[in-house]
């Protein structure tokens, strides 16, 4: 098992896709070793050649078809077009056969849209071992569970990499790739930089290796919380979906701590969210800023009671990707005189605070006039932290803050929390990264099912089980 | 009311309403066959148009009727490439690719039907399809009269339910077009071609909807005139949403349609001197408004409709 490490960008993906025939390299070949145990050159820029000589691959995001049931999406392309009819019970004979094998079981005859992200990730890896493949690529295996969930996939795996199977997988979870791969290989901007045996490898010396330098320690002075700012009593939003509500949910926020809320991403972070940011109200229980109550739920009002937003999904709802990085940062107070008068956008205004804040919060890119959405994620995630800390908020919603960032900028968004918090704020940090939750959060929270407990302790088999829903 | 009750009982009410319903038949089929694909086809009115128009053209120029049926489809599954080159590889917008399609396919019908005959007042005929006589069955009461008294290409577009049906549910590639409808990715990470598969969904759908077409001047009527497609096009577009992208709830919702139709003609005559008629011309269009605002809150939309894919980026 060969584990490929690097920080975002750096081009693992980049490198997989093109073994599996998704990308064209533009120089270069590959060779892999054909039933006879010859190295033979693999025709580049087919999925199908890719398949054929063995190499399947598990993508970071799902390539299922949610209309079909899961068997469907196995056999799918592995039966001629041409067929009048499906061969389904040799296929399902096969696929259980598989399943017995390796402990993957999943409801074959269940449309894959109403399967659980585990299930599916399960059907994916299925999806390969069904082509008989003898090179397995995994993009992110674990993105989407729980610890638990993570360590039983590997050791499942790992067992069939005794059998011969290769896998190579790619993740940024330092631990697993420690416990799980006998062979580290590390890619830096395109460029492999390094390789070592997993049992010579610690975790510092990777992350050096990533980075090109240690990663600095954050500094975290312990720190007496103050007043409740944000207090959520007996809240229960109905949501469309179950991930889209919450059930009697109780949550106070005091000056001076970061909150952490752990949990695997749709049990309802997005609901509990939608709340503090103004864009839902509850369907019953009470919320209360500074003590007053909360009548009217509109993002607007949030903003006027002191409250940052740090979205989740920075490109869609955190920016207006045709605007200027200026403009965007000051959309969140048009009604400012600082920015207009009678109407009419202050132009001057607007450019010179885009500038100080660009070099105050090291906003990087083609400048402040350039649209928004030419900038980095990175570099538009700094730029919604100076809009939001600009106006020295007493609460911050930190909604998955570091996904998709690379360590630097990472590093940044956690320094700036800690440095709200230092200044007086409460913090919300919903995280599904559980080590940024332990390295920042001053009392956690576990949200599963929409239902909102109490970490007892800052262990981490701990946490991993509440998510799982496993302890009430 | 009793008026209503003796029209609904009546065998020439619902032969006429399967017979207004064929058209709607094939062309609610082809449409559902592209969008299953992810690709909207609003192309279907211009070629509903081409398939009139080279069906009749073929039968008057002597290929036979069935001859006439094969160009017919041919002629939608050249517009259906058209749009699918346009859409699928090139990825522009399918609302204006198919609307220019609908514009393009139509001048074109009439610039071809012009040329061909410049100087004629009142269109031509041919011999169209005759009522299929099927000894005994035909003499049936009611059933005889509905079922066994309509032409060659009824049957077929009531065929084509079942082999639309079967190919999407029944066949590997159906399961293909129904993924590719629903995520490309994974059509393309299992090693099959997406632009393969739509484009081919298209030109078939495509050559289903211009049979529609085709129905009306081989077989509804015997001679081409402007106009005589008359937004049926544009109600398969809605037809499709009501069933949910089923094809027996396509037929379902055709068949009311037909009913519609053929209940408004005859309760013209009935109470027509107490109600203007344009209100009875509504009535069918209304209808399927109120239907379609009840079948479409709950329907079940290819995921990938309208989203073009490319090759390499993900």
């Amino acid at each position: 098992m060969l584990a490929l490490l690097g920080e975002n960008g750096a081009g693992k993906t980049t490198l997989m896709n093109m073994l599996f025939g998704h990308y064209m390299p533009d120089a270069g070949n590959v060779e892999v070793v054909d039933q006879q145990g010859q190295l033979v050159p693999l025709a580049l820029g087919h999925p199908q050649a890719a398949l054929a000589a063995g190499i399947g691959m598990v993508h970071q995001h799902f390539t299922l078809a949610e209309n079909l049931n899961a068997l469907d999406n196995i056999v799918l392309g592995s039966e001629s077009l041409r067929l009048f009819k499906r061969n389904r019970s040799g296929a399902r004979r096969k696929i259980e056969g598989i399943m017995e094998h390796t402990g993957l079981n999943v409801q074959l005859d269940v449309p894959v849209g109403r399967l659980s992200v585990g299930e599916r990730q399960r059907v994916e890896i299925l999806k390969a071992l069904y082509r008989d493949v003898r090179i397995l690529v995994l993009d992110e295996p674990t993105a989407v569970l729980t610890p638990q969930e993570a360590d039983t996939l590997f050791e499942k795996i790992g067992a069939m990499t005794r059998e011969g199977l290769s896998v190579i997988f790619i993740s940024h979870k330092l631990r697993e790739v420690l416990a799980f791969s006998q062979r580290i290989a590390v890619l830096r901007h395109g460029v492999k930089v390094g390789e070592i045996a997993t049992k010579d490898a610690d975790e510092r010396a990777i992350a050096r290796m990533m980075v090109g330098a240690d990663t600095p320690k954050i500094p975290r002075e312990d720190m007496a919380a103050g007043d409740d700012v944000l207090q959520l009593k007996d809240v229960s939003i109905v949501g469309r979906a179950k991930r889209d509500s919450i059930t009697h949910l109780d949550l106070s926020v005091r000056r001076h701590e970061i909150v952490g809320v752990a949990g695997v991403s749709g049990n309802g972070q997005s609901a509990l969210a939608a709340l503090i940011s103004g864009l839902v109200a509850p369907t019953s229980g009470t919320v209360a800023i500074d003590d007053a109550p909360v009548s009217m739920f509109a993002p607007q009002n949030m903003v006027q009671q002191g409250i940052g937003r740090i979205p989740e999904d920075r490109h869609h709802n955190g920016i207006v990707g045709d605007m200027s990085v200026a403009e965007n940062m000051v959309i969140e107070r048009l009604g400012d005189p600082q920015i207009q008068s009678r109407g009419l956008l202050k132009q001057d205004a607007i450019t010179a605070n885009a500038q100080r804040l660009a070099s105050e919060y090291d906003v990087r890119g083609p400048g402040v006039h350039a649209r928004a959405r030419l900038l980095s994620g990175g570099n538009i995630q700094k730029m919604i932290l100076a809009r939001v800390f600009e106006q020295d908020p007493k609460l911050i919603l930190a909604n998955q803050p570091t996904r998709g960032l690379d360590m630097g900028a990472a590093a940044e968004v956690a320094r700036r929390l800690l440095e709200a918090r230092a200044r007086g704020a409460g913090v919300v940090l919903i995280s599904d990264d559980l080590d940024e939750i332990l390295s920042l959060a001053d009392r956690i929270f576990v949200i599963h099912d929409g239902q909102l407990v109490a970490a007892e302790s800052r262990d981490r088999e701990e946490i991993g089980l509440m998510m799982a829903g496993q302890v009430a | 009311m009793m008026d209503i009750l003796q029209i609904l009982f009546s065998e020439s009410f619902w032969a006429a309403s399967l017979r207004i319903a064929t058209p709607l038949i094939f062309g609610v089929l082809g449409a559902l066959l592209c969008e299953k694909s992810g690709v909207l086809n609003l192309g279907i009115e211009g070629i509903f148009v081409a398939g009139a128009m080279a069906g009749w053209m073929a039968v008057w120029l002597g290929l036979g009727l069935w001859g006439g049926v094969i160009v017919a489809a041919c002629a939608g599954a050249f517009f259906g490439l058209v749009h699918a080159i346009l859409t699928v590889p090139l990825g522009l917008s399918q609302h204006v690719s198919g609307l220019g399609i609908t514009m393009f396919a139509t001048s074109v019908s009439y610039f071809t039907y012009r040329t061909a005959l410049p100087n004629v007042s009142s269109p031509p005929r041919i011999e169209p399809f005759q009522a299929l006589d099927i000894p005994l069955l035909s003499d049936l009461p009611f059933f005889g009269t509905v079922l066994f008294q309509q032409t060659a290409l009824t049957w077929l577009a009531l065929l084509m339910v079942i082999v639309v049906w079967y190919v999407l549910y029944r066949t590997p590639l159906g399961m293909a077009i129904q993924a590719v409808g629903d995520n490309p990715d994974s059509v393309d990470a299992q090693g099959l071609s997406v632009y393969g598969l739509r484009i081919g969904a298209v030109m078939a759908g495509s050559a289903l909807m211009a049979l529609g077409g085709a129905f009306l001047t081989m077989s509804a009527f015997d001679a081409f005139f402007f106009g005589m497609v008359n937004g049926r096009g544009w109600i398969c577009i809605a037809l499709v949403i009501f069933a949910s992208w089923r094809p027996g709830k396509a037929l379902l919702g055709a068949l009311l349609f037909g009913a519609f139709d053929a209940l408004q003609v005859r309760l013209q005559t009935e109470v027509g001197a107490l109600v203007p008629g344009q209100v009875f011309l509504m009535a069918p269009y209304i209808l399927s408004i109120i239907a379609l605002m009840i079948a479409a809150r709950r329907a079940d939309y290819p995921r990938a409709l309208l989203t073009p894919w490319f090759k390499g980026q993900r």
